[in-house]
């Protein structure tokens, strides 16, 4: 009887119920160690390459071209040599740190756009979400491919740097990313500027800053975590469609998209090439998706199962 | 209802004009304009031919007058030569439009046969085995990476099995249409795996809610046939935000088809663009780009007037 009260008294924090919620669902747990398991390889990507696998990610071997996997070549080797596991985990820290940074890039100008979108409404939220609208409608993947292939030498009157060429690929997927967080956003901060506690608390003098960041932002954090969460798989599918038409990130530096490129040649004679680097992508991005539609569920005040 | 069509219209009109602004200016950017190719073919060429060249092509006026000047010469109905392929942009982009919708066709009625079918049966069958694993086969379907799936549908079915070509769109010497639908077959089906998922999802998720409303609530009560509940009732209202999905499914498919043809080598609008961008081959670029928006703009807005065309209750406020 009294365990009974104390369970009950347990699950009323916010916190502690979207956790529970969130560990009953399997696939988003198993998604969340999986993804893990890939953080710890890809950090942990030079220790890997220096003392178990002892290759580097990019020493050629010409001697062992196309080699079949095997003890020494894990997922066998590539075109110029090079170990295919080794350039995995090296291509999991390009391809996670990318997708992760543009995801948090993405969602905080969402936010910031859509936060002033429904908070000031008006003319305001009117040209913003036409701003919105519009860029949704438009053919995404032409434009990135036509905003990636400009020349930046033209543009800047110097060659770029390494760093410049990946500043503008995280930009450019940005540019077309924000939108969905902008548009969740904006109707979650609608939604809470109804609530009396937002008429409370301006009648108590609080000023626009103070209502936003205090009483409307904390409230709209659950939808702000599950859209970006989904975010990164999606630009983490983005990021290697823009590497394997060869616009993303350029070898040789490794990133799953690029290995694909590459392997595109050798279908027949060595179609490990193209299995390896793609079931990791296709691994993660469920992993991702997993993740937040668990978050959702977990988030979602009516409870598990609808 | 005609009113709101036509400011949709203008806005998207307006839409593509600062697309093609924003795009000429950006294909200008390329690495490698028109002479540059020429002088890297040609070493021997003297600073004075290539400033010739230079003003023959227009190449030494600002971009805005190129750009007005292309904007005249386009709406004057001459589309320009393209570099690569030695003819007219026009003939070139004629073909490639109808290849692409033949694949974007095919690939959206093979999600239509897959996906409605599937959902239906998951929602009627909510939380089974069936359910679970056509639930998880959907979103394999969504996170899938288009193009691997392409280089493995190529590589079990092209080269292990030798089922299907592994790409183009014809055997030479061969122009029947059973050897187009050969061809066809692995693109099609590898452009519809995403949107069958996503299609399934939806249609599962849609009829799940509307079977927990209280109109079926009532339908049993009143003791009607579950299959006429299911099909006269459930299935109506479960397909209306469908609608939506559907039409929005197009512009997707469009820039899928993009990935699908580059990897199947499959002569359509897509590869195009790419081929065109990568080569330089501006008039080209340019003209498919404008096509692939238009098109692009043109189905949203289609999707977005589609729920009001067929949902009788919105309708009818329309004409109140």
């Amino acid at each position: 009887m009294v365990s009974g009260i104390s369970k009950i008294a347990e699950s009323a924090t916010t916190t502690r119920s979207v956790w529970r919620d969130f560990r009953s669902h399997r696939l988003a747990l198993a998604s969340a160690a999986v993804l893990g398991v890939l953080a710890l390889l890809a950090i942990g990507a030079p220790l890997i390459s220096a003392h178990v696998t002892g290759h580097a990610y990019d020493t050629t071997d010409l001697t062992n071209l196309y080699a079949k996997p095997s003890m020494r070549y894990w997922f066998g080797a590539d075109e110029l040599g090079r170990d295919v596991f080794t350039r995995i985990l090296y291509g999991g820290r390009i391809s996670l740190a990318f997708g992760m940074l543009a995801a948090l890039a993405s969602a905080v100008l969402g936010v910031v756009i859509g936060g002033m979108a429904g908070f000031h409404g008006g003319w305001i939220d009117n040209l913003l979400m036409r701003f919105t609208d519009s860029l949704l409608s438009l053919p995404i993947l032409p434009l990135m491919i036509i905003l990636s292939a400009v020349d930046l030498e033209k543009v800047l009157g110097v060659p770029p740097g390494d760093y410049l060429s990946i500043l503008r690929l995280i930009a450019i997927i940005v540019f077309f990313n924000w939108m969905i967080m902008a548009r969740l956003v904006r109707a979650a901060v609608l939604r809470q500027k109804q609530c009396e506690f937002v008429e409370a608390s301006r009648a108590m003098g609080a000023g626009d800053l103070r209502v936003l960041l205090l009483h409307i932002l904390p409230n709209c954090v659950a939808p702000i975590i599950v859209t970006a969460t989904l975010s990164v798989g999606n630009i983490i599918l983005y990021e290697s469609v823009l590497s394997f038409l060869g616009l993303g990130i350029v070898p040789p530096t490794p990133s799953w998209g690029n290995m694909l490129n590459n392997a595109q040649e050798y279908l027949r004679s060595a179609p490990w090439l193209a299995i390896y680097p793609g079931c990791f992508i296709l691994l993660t991005v469920m992993a991702f998706n997993f993740l937040g539609d668990g978050l959702r569920d977990a988030f979602d005040p009516h409870g598990p199962k609808g | 209802m005609g009113a709101k069509i036509l400011k949709r219209f203008t806005h998207m009109v307006g839409v593509l004009v600062i697309l093609s602004v924003v795009v000429y200016y950006m294909l200008g950017l390329m690495p490698g304009d028109p002479v540059d190719l020429l002088i890297t073919s040609r070493p021997n060429i003297t600073s004075e031919d290539i400033a010739n060249l230079r003003r023959l092509y227009g190449l030494d006026q600002p971009i805005y007058v190129r750009y007005l000047k292309w904007v005249r010469q386009v709406l004057s109905g001459d589309l320009g030569f393209s570099r690569t392929y030695k003819r007219p942009t026009g003939e070139i982009l004629f073909n490639r439009i109808g290849n692409t919708f033949r694949l974007m066709g095919t690939a959206f009625l093979i999600s239509l046969v897959v996906a409605i079918p599937l959902g239906i049966f998951s929602a009627l069958r909510q939380y089974s085995v069936f359910d679970y694993m056509v639930n998880l086969g959907a979103f394999a379907g969504i996170s899938i990476p288009a193009f691997w799936l392409g280089l493995l549908a190529i590589i079990l079915f092209a080269e292990i099995l030798g089922w299907f070509p592994p790409g183009g769109i014809r055997t030479y010497g061969r122009s029947s249409a059973g050897d187009l639908l050969w061809h066809l077959t692995l693109p099609a089906v590898v452009l519809s795996i995403q949107t069958v998922g996503r299609w399934t999802r939806y249609m599962r998720n849609s009829l799940f809610d509307v079977l927990r409303a209280d109109y079926i609530r009532t339908a049993r009560a009143k003791g009607l046939r579950e299959s006429v509940i299911i099909g006269r009732h459930a299935l109506k209202n479960a397909s209306l935000p469908m609608i939506t999905i559907l039409a929005l499914s197009i512009p997707e498919l469009f820039s899928g088809a993009l990935i699908t043809e580059t990897i199947f080598a499959w002569p359509g609008m897509g590869r195009l663009l790419y081929d065109s961008v990568i080569g330089s081959d501006y008039y080209v670029a340019m003209i498919s780009f404008m096509c692939l928006a238009a098109l692009t703009l043109l189905f949203n807005m289609l999707a977005d007037f589609a729920y009001g065309l067929v949902d009788p209750r919105l309708r009818r406020e329309s004409i109140a």
